[in-house]
Order: C-alpha cells, then sequence, then structure tokens
C-alpha cells in the first residue's frame, strides 16, 4: 500500500466521518440533558430532504440549509413535546420520528416533483462546493505533510469544517461555560437543577433544539454536500452508527470526533478493499463494515472502561409538589 | 376465539367480492421503491404501457420490508387478482409457499425461477447485455481501467459483474476490472452516499468508465462519475438521460417488457421457464441523442458484430450464477 493510497483513504474517511461526527454531537447535547434521541436518523433524513427540495427551488444552497436545519428542528420540537411537555416515553418517540422522517420524505418528494421520491439534481450553486485551503497547492511539494494538508485537510465543503469545528466548541460550552454546566445537571440530577431555581423544561428544549440544528446540518451534508439531491432512505443507518459512536465516545465531545474518525475510517477502508489479505486469512468487507458494531457492544459490555449514560436520561422530569 | 373467526369470516368474505369483481391483474414491487429510475420502475413503466393501451387498470403495492412478501402475495391472491406479478428475486420463498395453495392463479417472477404448475419464470441474460457495456467500457477507457459497483452482494449482481469483466477483457485483455458491491443488505440499494464514495474509491485506482448495477444506489454512482469527469454506465432501465454527454451507455434489461407480456396474456399465462436475452431484446445496451457523442460509429459497429455473434453463438458469455465462479473476476 503505497502513501498515496493511505492518503486517499484517510481523505475520504474524513468525508464519512462528518455526517457521523455532527449526528453524534446532537445525540451528545440531547442525551447530556437527559433526552435520548434515536431520532437522529429521521431528523437527518428530514433535513436532508428539506436542504435538497428548497435548494433546488430557490437556487441557493445556504437557503436550503436553513429550510434543512428547519425541518430537523421542527421534529426536534415534537420530540420535546412528546417527552419533555407530555412526558412521553422517549425512545418510542424517537422511533416515531424515524418512521415519520422515512415515509414523509418520500411522499412529499413525489408529490411536489413526480421523480419518484427524489428530488432533481442539484446544480450550481444549489449545491456546496469543496473549499481548496489556502497555500494547499504551493505546499504540496512539502514530502509527507503537503500532500497530506493538499489531499486529506484541504478540499471539503464548508460543512465538513463548521463540524469539525464544532467539537472544540462543544467541549466549551458543555465544560467552561454555566449553560453547559446546568446542560450537564440537568441530565444527571434534574431535582438538583429544578432546586437551584433553573427551568429543567427549558434547559432540556434548548438542548433537543442544538441537536435539531445539528441533525440539520448533518442531512444538508448529505443531501447537498456530498450527494447533488435526495433520494429514499438516503442516510442509510447513519444515524445509528452515531448513536453508537456517542456510547463509543462515552458522551465526550473529543472523543466522539475519535470514534466518528475511527467509524469513518473503517467505511472508507470497507470502501476501498473488498477483501483484505492478512497472511493467508481472508477478512471479508462484511466484516470490516460490521466493526463499529462490534466495538461497541464490546465497550457496553464494560471490556474497555465503562460507558455510563447520564443518570437521568430516559426519564422524564416530574416536578415534585 | 369465536369474536376472531367472525372477523377473520368477514375480511375473507370483502376480500372474495371484491376479487370477483375485479380479477385485474396485480403487480408487487421490491424493496427498492416503484420509483428507483432502474429496474422497478422499468417494471411499473411496462405495467402502465399495459394499462393505457387496454385502458384496464392493475393493483399494485410497494413493499417496506422482506416480511410483507408472502403477507402482499396472499392478499392479491385472496382478492382474485390474476396474474400476480412480482419485480425481484427476493420473492422466490414467499412463491415457494404461496403458489400451491392458489393453484388457479398465475404467478410471474422476475429474475427468479420457482418450479411450480402455474409459476412462469423470467430470467435475463444479463451476463450477456453487461458483456456488451462492459467490451464498450473497454473501448472507451484511456486508463485501461474500469469499474463496477454492485448493490446488494447476491449472485445475481455477481453474474452483471462477470459478464461485465469478460466483455472489457475480450475488448482489450489488458484491462484491469476494479469490482466492488455496496453491501450485504437491502439499504444497499439505497445509499448513493455509499455509491459515490466508492465511485471515488475505483477513481483513485484509476478507473475512468464505471458501471452501476445498484438500484438507487447507482444515482449516487452516476452523480459522482459526472462530478469528477469520467464515464459512467447506467442499468435495467435507459439512464443515459441523467447526465447527458457523461452516461456512456446503459445495459437495459426490459423488464418492462416481461410485465407488459404477463399482463397481455392475461390469467392464463403460459408458465414455465422464460428467458429473455439479446436474441428477443431481452437485454441491449442504450443508444439516443444523450450518448450519440460518446459511442463512435466504429465502436458501435463493433458491438453490433459481437452481439450478432453471441446471438449467434460464435461467443459464449460465461453466467457466474451456472456455476458460482467467473474465469475473468475473483470476488
Amino acid at each position: 500500500m503505497d502513501f498515496l493510497t493511505i492518503l486517499q483513504i484517510l481523505d475520504s474517511s474524513v468525508r464519512l466521518a462528518v455526517p457521523l461526527l455532527l449526528a453524534c454531537l446532537a445525540g451528545l447535547y440531547s442525551e447530556r440533558a437527559g433526552i435520548f434521541d434515536i431520532g437522529l436518523e429521521g431528523k437527518m433524513l428530514a433535513a436532508a430532504f428539506a436542504s435538497a427540495a428548497i435548494a433546488y427551488v430557490s437556487g441557493s444552497v445556504w437557503i436550503g440549509l436553513l429550510a434543512g436545519i428547519a425541518a430537523s428542528m421542527a421534529l426536534s420540537i415534537v420530540h420535546g413535546l412528546a417527552s419533555i411537555t407530555f412526558r412521553g416515553n422517549q425512545l418510542i418517540s424517537g422511533v416515531a420520528i424515524n418512521f415519520l422522517a422515512a415515509g414523509l420524505t418520500v411522499v412529499v418528494a413525489q408529490n411536489w416533483f413526480k421523480q419518484g421520491g427524489r428530488t432533481p439534481t442539484l446544480e450550481g450553486p444549489a449545491r456546496f462546493s469543496e473549499i481548496t485551503l489556502p497555500f494547499a497547492d504551493a505546499l504540496s511539494g512539502i514530502p509527507v505533510l503537503g500532500p497530506l494538508y493538499a489531499e486529506v485537510i484541504s478540499g471539503h465543503t464548508i460543512i465538513a469544517y463548521v463540524a469539525f469545528l464544532f467539537v472544540p466548541l462543544t467541549w466549551w460550552i458543555l465544560f467552561r461555560t454555566r449553560f453547559g454546566l446546568r446542560l450537564r445537571a440537568v441530565g444527571e440530577n434534574p431535582a438538583a437543577v429544578d432546586t437551584a431555581g433553573i427551568s429543567v423544561i427549558w434547559l432540556r428544549y434548548s438542548a433537543i433544539l442544538i441537536c435539531g440544528v445539528l441533525c440539520g446540518l448533518a442531512g444538508a451534508y448529505l443531501a447537498t454536500a456530498l450527494q447533488a439531491g435526495f433520494t429514499k432512505d438516503m442516510s442509510a443507518g447513519r444515524g445509528f452508527i452515531a448513536l453508537a459512536a456517542l456510547i463509543f465516545a462515552k458522551w465526550r465531545p473529543v472523543p466522539a470526533l475519535y470514534a466518528t474518525l475511527l467509524f469513518g475510517f473503517l467505511a472508507a477502508v470497507a470502501t476501498r478493499f473488498q477483501t483484505i489479505n492478512i497472511g493467508t486469512f481472508r477478512v471479508p468487507v462484511a466484516f470490516t463494515e460490521s466493526l463499529p458494531y462490534i466495538l461497541t457492544v464490546v465497550i457496553l459490555a464494560g471490556f474497555v472502561g465503562k460507558a455510563i449514560p447520564p443518570r437521568a436520561g430516559g426519564a422524564p422530569y416530574v416536578k415534585e409538589r | 376465539m369465536t369474536l376472531m373467526q367472525k372477523f377473520l369470516g368477514a375480511a375473507a368474505g370483502i376480500a372474495l367480492s371484491a376479487g370477483a369483481a375485479l380479477a385485474e391483474p396485480a403487480i408487487i414491487f421490491d424493496l427498492g421503491g416503484k420509483f428507483d429510475k432502474s429496474f422497478n420502475e422499468a417494471a411499473f413503466n411496462g405495467a402502465t404501457r399495459w394499462a393505457e393501451e387496454t385502458g384496464e387498470s392493475f393493483r399494485e403495492i410497494e413493499l417496506q420490508s422482506d416480511a410483507q412478501r408472502e403477507q402482499a402475495l396472499r392478499r392479491f391472491a385472496e382478492a382474485g387478482s390474476n396474474p400476480i406479478v412480482m419485480a425481484g428475486f427476493a420473492f422466490a420463498t414467499a412463491l415457494g409457499e404461496v403458489a400451491g395453495d392458489y393453484p388457479d392463479t398465475s404467478f410471474v417472477i422476475i429474475d427468479m425461477v420457482v418450479d411450480a404448475p402455474n409459476v412462469r419464470s423470467v430470467v435475463f441474460n444479463e451476463h450477456e447485455g453487461s458483456y456488451l457495456v462492459g467490451y464498450m467500457a473497454a473501448q472507451a477507457s484511456k486508463n485501461n481501467t474500469v469499474g463496477f459497483i454492485g448493490g446488494m452482494d447476491i449472485p445475481l449482481i455477481r453474474k452483471f459483474a462477470c459478464g461485465y469483466a469478460q466483455g472489457a477483457k475480450a475488448a482489450n485483455p489488458d484491462t484491469k476490472v476494479i469490482a466492488n458491491m455496496t453491501g450485504t443488505t437491502p439499504a444497499a440499494w439505497n445509499d448513493p452516499v455509499k455509491g459515490g464514495e466508492l465511485t471515488r474509491a475505483q477513481i483513485s485506482q484509476g478507473a475512468d468508465v464505471v458501471y452501476a448495477a445498484a438500484g438507487g444506489t447507482g444515482v449516487g454512482v452516476l452523480q459522482t462519475a459526472a462530478d469528477e469527469g469520467i464515464l459512467s454506465i447506467g442499468v435495467d432501465s435507459n439512464q443515459n438521460y441523467l447526465h447527458p454527454g457523461k452516461v456512456l451507455t446503459s445495459m437495459t434489461k426490459r423488464v418492462d417488457n416481461a410485465v407488459y407480456n404477463a399482463f397481455k396474456d392475461g390469467p392464463g399465462l403460459e408458465t414455465g421457464f422464460n428467458v429473455m436475452g439479446l436474441a428477443n431484446d431481452g437485454v441491449g445496451y442504450a443508444m439516443d441523442d444523450n450518448n450519440a457523442s460518446l459511442v463512435s460509429g466504429e465502436m458501435e459497429a463493433t458491438v453490433e458484430a459481437i452481439k450478432a455473434k453471441i446471438v449467434g453463438g460464435e461467443i459464449s458469455v460465461h453466467d457466474y450464477t451456472s456455476d458460482e465462479s467467473c474465469p475473468a473476476l475473483s470476488f
């Protein structure tokens, strides 16, 4: 395996990791505030559809992006109403959102564009284009680091860079601001937060709204940056892999970056090599593809440290009378 | 218990009365969905053409999960639909269960063989059509490297890949064929993002023509190929129009004709084995205004000559499904 192949695999890893990273951080905000969210998949899908549809109609990808975020936030509010305001079961609400998004996107797309549940192909300004970072060409002459910068770090879309910026930002918000402290507290012990005179309801709603924004970015990335339009079920289980990554990262932002990059890397390797030969042993591609799930099970089983979810997660908060 | 029986009785009664009144043909689409721009859409087009020509109507259902196959079949059979056409290999097990229970209903399964007296099994010689587009791909390739991207890893898709590789190697023995499958679950038919990523991976290995036999995933393959400035080959339906001037050709599989014929033959259709190949235009390659500039007259003439040789039996294309192996490609 030569250096160029490694660079191409790393480049592909970054592209595949971005939607996972965004969805993983989205889940992180929500679950740290005590709201389990298995509706990440559905929100991504809804955002992918809304961003592609509006980008096509308006001709501007930025308006599309806003529409995608709005669609994802709308589903977040549905989740919030069901699980925060009406104290319903968070898992059931999440499942419902996944079903709702999977069905509704196709029905609306078919009715709107008559192209069989997909949006027309996006062109030109209706898509995010790849950005070449400054000096990428000039520096590519430097051995090892130059091509690494030009191939792997440069040449992604704006959403990819925003996604990576969200990692330190999330760390700062969660661990260095008052809002973050309260957000984490509301996921561990909402009664204590309530006693301190801070609204549990408001905190949880703001957490799921942030979750909506991030899922919206992830969905828009799929439909308007990686691809040029929405197709049925195009999120293809990435929301669930993001949840696995969240457990893998033990609900912390920086490990979330590493976990999603690892999962992206595994997907990229599976994409590049159908079979890997280790000595005389042949590793089938299905094994590489299932590694993220196997690793998550290993983590959950407690072999590599313990993954403890936020303590108040999954339970609706009932104010003491 | 009695209440349950009443319900069942009532349901059956409604179903029977509805069936007696209608007795229209039915079609069941596979998980890729009716408008996948490919296999299922071709089936739908065939059914629509029949409906437009005869002015009659047909019943249809799009499956959402594997578990619905037998249920959908039984529902249509109970309702008196005849014939019932299934678009997809995956119905074989369900049909094997159901066919015996409804001896008076004719079933048509596409892409698979089910041995029952009331079943017509339509199979296509995809390896022959793929051989032709593989031949064209190798002619059009400048790097002597062509790619293949399959959907779900099943023998049928390997049959496409194998024919393609044989054609490419026949045109130029030095041609390198890179073959990838999108996945091993039905989700592999609907993952354009992964299709695009596979295309990029093949481009980085030197491929400058890629052939997608991957249902909805193929849309992503064709898109990425167009973005990166290489040629692609569509499948099942004529997909040349998706990116004019960037799709070399499409391997057409006339699923629409299979459905149309079945509907036209009606309830008493001839059952048994039905092979659609190059000879009876069951498979072929698509030429239209969108790819006229890509395929030179010389190229087309060569391919026509090859086609005649296959039809005449001078060239025999190996069928992967006959012995689960491929001489031109290792999986």
